[in-house]
């Protein structure tokens, strides 16, 4: 009997309920870019080090070059597209801006998503748990300084 | 942790032509909002209708001849699209042309390995499939049949010429030259000792920007023209190397790209990967797409210059007055020179470094080796030659028992000597190094070294102070190509934008640069809005680059520091073009002069009546659709400028190799304090202080920023970041995995100050200043060294220092210097 290649899923991404037949090897990351069009979600190792494909998945920070897609059926992924769903940026997303916590913006997302975890957990992190909240993450621009600075000033806990 | 310290002191510099306004401020960046929101448009966010994915076929072995290449069981694969095999390759294209004279210049470069490979990873053939999990399962039925040969991976194993790595060329010295500046003989006989250092090296590592490279490619085959959406940072000179390969014209390339997810230097040797996918896509006549695996990138795509400097000998007087320099510089440039030779020339922009050294004598040599060619890397070639001269420094104050803050400051070219002409000469245009110096010291309290010290001991920990005082020379003159090859026809620099009024009064901004993050949108904003009289968010500045816009020149994109003085020089020249054509338009409705008409507030009016005024919004729709209104003598206004700005550069002298090879000269002087753990080798970085001089700040955010990246990326390469190699040739850091690049936690804090000392050179008095000149791993070195000088007075002599690595200099110390006395 030949394997059995693809399965139907439903996943709830951003708050939307989607069906969808994906090939049983399709990484979770390259359902959401490739199938679902969602490309804020970046991918930039092949090792799981480097975050920036980080996702909320079942309230709970994942990367998503590490899971399976049909490993997602009946999950909640939130993605960098549904932080801001109406436009606006978000406390968080304004303090990055403010703070010049981006440069090339290929981490952005990633970095965003950690954050955001982060703060649901703890509203006001200090600098060391907001250091290690961020260490899957990589950044190649910005030496961390202003993505700690603006994570602490969304979160009230600025210096 | 940050603080802003301006001098006023003695500043040569013309009074600036724009008013104060935008320019100097940190106004919001215009790209932030996409990006932030999962918005941007990076390469491998474009799709198109049946594109196919390309993996390539790399070679498993460092160096072997490739006997049989067997694409036929990947073909019955279903849904795989085609192939590309090397003799393909060889037969529908010509090798890449290569910049040096013999014997590099024989050197045979195609996009695929062409019946040999010589180094892991390197591209042997590519599949192409209906998905990127398809193409690699395809790839692995490519069967490839090596005879493996030898294997060079050192420099100096390759010197000896025992075995080749290309035949054409009959040698594995791709450049060799001696520059002599000035009479090092002379300088010797006038010292007081002659300072010996056998070796030191500076180790192989790279940026590794966190977006892989990549394209997506469309062959159009009405016009004969590939259409390229991908990350190549430069090009131009991209261009000028495929256009020849393929056998067309540059007319025929196109190149887009919108958000890039960094880049430093990696991303300029892009032409043999983008050659194939080129083929590809005429061969299939479908898009093809290719993304890089992290892994591939690591192994086989670019890797910044490793250079051993041998035979080092520094005369200096009793005092601390450094004389003269000698040496003899290896560097390893992997197995294709690609960029290179021209890393045998870019250091010499910097020869003496921070100092007043007259007497400089170096014998350059570069050779191939069975790694990962390299590629212009973040602070290119300078960074390595200025390693060498604060080490230089550093080992020189430790044997003589001086005081490197003193030797320092007597060597330092001073403030008043501004500009100064360095013995090759290269002109530094500003900046006051003993200030920079100063500041830096009472960031980090060095009038209470002694203190820590002690206290650091009284915890058992051995603490080490360190400077690293360096240049970031931007703005190339590629005239200095030609010391290298008097064949070469490259010289001077460009860069161009174009500015226009649209017709209900929008100014459009486009851009020959290839930004990767440094903020172009936003810093171009700030230069029009105050020339026009606008504000920044009146200003749109396309996204990213298109060779459509005609706003590209030879030497278009961004690396080599160069944005703020050729980039927004452009911006600069073709916005004054706008500002005179639109008051000439004004001027001609009003029957006035253009020397009566103001712009303030999106409106041209006369200065005399600020109520007889013109709406941009009015000048556009005249110009653009009621021109039968204007006067004759104002009709060939097109309220679309272009500008070439071009630097006011010589061609350098080839007899003497004597010149002005860059323009500007940004200035950084970091410093730190290390505390190492005796029993384990283990250290921390617990104090560390950056000061930067890159002239007039446009942005001043964007400018901290560029100095904490920079030092991040130092700071990785003075403590983790290496590409090591086994003796097979085999990469041992191939991933993020096992090449550790700074993580959050592993960032010290960073105390920045700034010092602002225009050039007098440049359109806006800023300088180019992105890539830092390695600073941090100067400093790192000085402080591990001045650490371990109390436990056996060994020489740091590589740039990088792992834990184990300063392990071993505690238990094995290594002092590899001789001072003699002439």
């Amino acid at each position: 009997m030949e394997p059995t290649t693809s399965r139907r899923i439903t996943v709830t991404v951003n708050g939307e309920a989607i069906e969808y037949d994906v090939d049983a090897r399709r990484l979770l990351v390259h359902f959401l870019r490739d199938d679902l069009s969602l490309t804020g979600t970046h991918v930039g190792c092949d090792t799981g080090n480097c975050g920036a494909c980080s996702v909320i998945y079942n309230g709970v920070l994942a990367k998503s070059c590490m899971l399976l897609a049909v490993q997602a059926d009946g999950a909640t992924v939130e993605t960098v597209e549904g932080l801001s769903p109406d436009g606006q940026l978000t406390a968080l997303q304004q303090a990055f801006s403010d703070h010049h916590a981006l440069q090339c913006g290929y981490c952005t997302p990633g970095m965003l998503m950690s954050a955001t975890a982060l703060l649901r957990e703890n509203a006001s992190p200090n600098e060391e748990e907001i250091r290690k909240a961020l260490q899957g993450n990589i950044c190649r621009c910005t030496g961390y300084v202003n993505i700690v600075e603006a994570i602490k000033s969304a979160s009230g806990g600025e210096s | 942790m940050s603080e802003t310290v301006t001098v006023t002191g003695p500043l040569v510099v013309e009074p600036t032509e724009t008013k104060p306004g935008f320019a100097g401020t940190s106004v919001p960046r215009k790209e932030d909002k996409r990006l932030l929101q999962g918005e941007g448009v990076f390469f491998d966010d474009v799709k198109r209708h049946g594109m196919g994915y390309v993996h390539f076929v790399r070679s498993p072995y460092a160096h072997a001849k490739i006997v049989a290449i067997d694409v036929s069981k990947a073909l019955e694969l279903n849904g795989v699209y085609g192939t590309l095999t090397g003799d393909e390759v060889a037969i529908l294209t010509d090798p890449f042309f290569e910049l040096s004279v013999k014997p590099g210049a024989d050197i045979k470069d195609y996009a695929l390995a062409v019946g040999r490979v010589r180094h892991v990873g390197e591209p042997v053939a590519a599949v192409v499939a209906s998905s990127r999990e398809l193409a690699r399962d395809a790839a692995e039925l490519v069967e490839v049949e090596y005879e493996p040969l030898p294997v060079l991976t050192t420099a100096e194993d390759a010197l000896a010429n025992e075995t080749i790595l290309h035949e054409d060329a009959g040698s594995n010295v791709v450049w060799q030259g001696v520059f002599d500046w000035g009479d090092f003989e002379g300088a010797v006989a006038e010292a007081d000792h002659v300072v010996k250092i056998e070796r030191l090296h500076f180790d192989r590592f790279s940026s590794t920007p966190l977006e892989c490279a990549g394209v997506l490619v469309e062959f159009n085959r009405g016009t004969g023209q590939w259409t390229m959406y991908g990350n190549h940072q430069m090009p131009g000179i991209g261009a000028i190397w495929m256009a020849p390969a393929l056998r067309t014209g540059i007319d025929k390339l196109r190149f887009v790209s919108q958000d890039i997810g960094g880049a430093f230097g990696n991303k300029i040797c892009l032409h043999p990967q983008f050659v194939a996918c080129c083929l590809l896509a005429r061969k299939l006549n479908r898009p093809v797409q290719w993304t890089e695996w992290r892994t591939d990138q690591h192994t086989a795509n670019a890797h910044g210059n490793e250079r051993t400097f041998l035979d080092i000998e520094v005369p200096v007087t009793n005092d601390g007055t450094m004389l003269g320099l000698k040496v003899r510089a290896l560097d390893d440039c992997g197995a294709f020179p690609r960029y290179e030779p021209l890393g045998c020339i870019i250091w010499a922009q910097v020869t003496p470094g921070c100092y007043r050294w007259r007497n400089i004598r170096v014998d350059f040599t570069q050779v191939c080796t069975n790694k990962s060619p390299v590629s212009p890397n973040r602070g290119y070639s300078r960074m390595q030659h200025l390693w060498l001269t604060e080490r230089v420094i550093d080992i020189v104050a430790h044997e003589l028992e001086l005081d490197p803050v003193e030797v320092r400051k007597r060597n330092y070219v001073r403030a008043d000597e501004m500009p100064y002409e360095t013995p090759n000469g290269c002109v530094y245009d500003s900046g006051d190094y003993a200030r920079g110096l100063d500041i830096a010291l009472e960031l980090v309290g060095y009038d209470t070294l002694d203190e820590k010290r002690r206290e650091a001991e009284s915890r058992g920990k051995l603490l080490g102070f360190g400077i690293g005082s360096t240049l970031d020379s931007g703005t190339n003159n590629f005239g200095q190509s030609t010391l290298l090859n008097p064949e070469l026809q490259f010289s001077g620099n460009n860069e161009v934008a174009t500015v226009k009024l649209d017709i209900f009064g929008e100014i459009v901004v486009t851009l020959g640069t290839v930004p990767q993050g440094q903020g172009h949108e936003t810093t171009a904003s700030q230069v029009v809005a105050d020339i026009l009289g606008v504000t920044p968010d009146d200003v749109t500045v396309r996204a990213g680059h298109d060779s459509y816009w005609n706003s590209h020149a030879g030497f278009s994109g961004t690396y080599a520091s160069q944005f703020a003085v050729t980039g927004l020089g452009a911006v600069k020249g073709a916005t004054d073009k706008l500002a005179h054509e639109i008051k000439r338009v004004a001027a001609g409705v009003f029957g006035a002069t253009p020397d009566d008409i103001e712009l303030v507030e999106g409106q041209a009016r006369l200065k005399a009546n600020a109520e007889a005024a013109i709406p941009f919004m009015g000048i556009g729709a005249i110009v653009n659709a009621n021109n039968a209104i204007l006067p004759e003598d104002v009709r060939d206004v097109t309220l679309n400028c272009r500008y070439v700005y071009v630097p006011p550069f010589q061609l350098p002298d080839k007899e003497r190799n004597f010149g002005n090879l860059t323009l500007t000269y940004a200035s950084q002087v970091h410093v730190c304090l290390v505390e190492i753990d005796p029993e384990t080798g283990v250290y921390e970085i617990v104090d560390y202080a950056a000061v930067d001089d890159c002239g007039t700040r446009i942005h001043p955010q964007i400018v901290e920023g560029q100095v904490h990246g920079a030092t991040a990326q130092a700071l990785g390469a003075a403590t983790h970041e290496i590409f090591a190699y086994d003796e097979e040739g085999n990469l041992l850091t191939p991933n993020f995995y096992d090449y550790h690049v700074p993580h959050a936690l592993d960032m010290p804090p960073l105390k920045n100050a700034y010092l602002e000392s225009p050039s007098p050179f440049t359109p806006l008095g800023a300088k180019g200043m992105g890539e830092g000149g390695g600073a941090g791993i100067h400093a790192v070195c000085a402080a591990l060294q001045d650490a371990l000088w109390s436990q056996g007075k060994s020489t740091v002599w590589r740039s990088c220092n792992p834990y184990n690595q300063v392990w071993e200099h505690l238990r094995n110390p290594r002092r590899l210097v001789e001072v003699t006395t002439p």
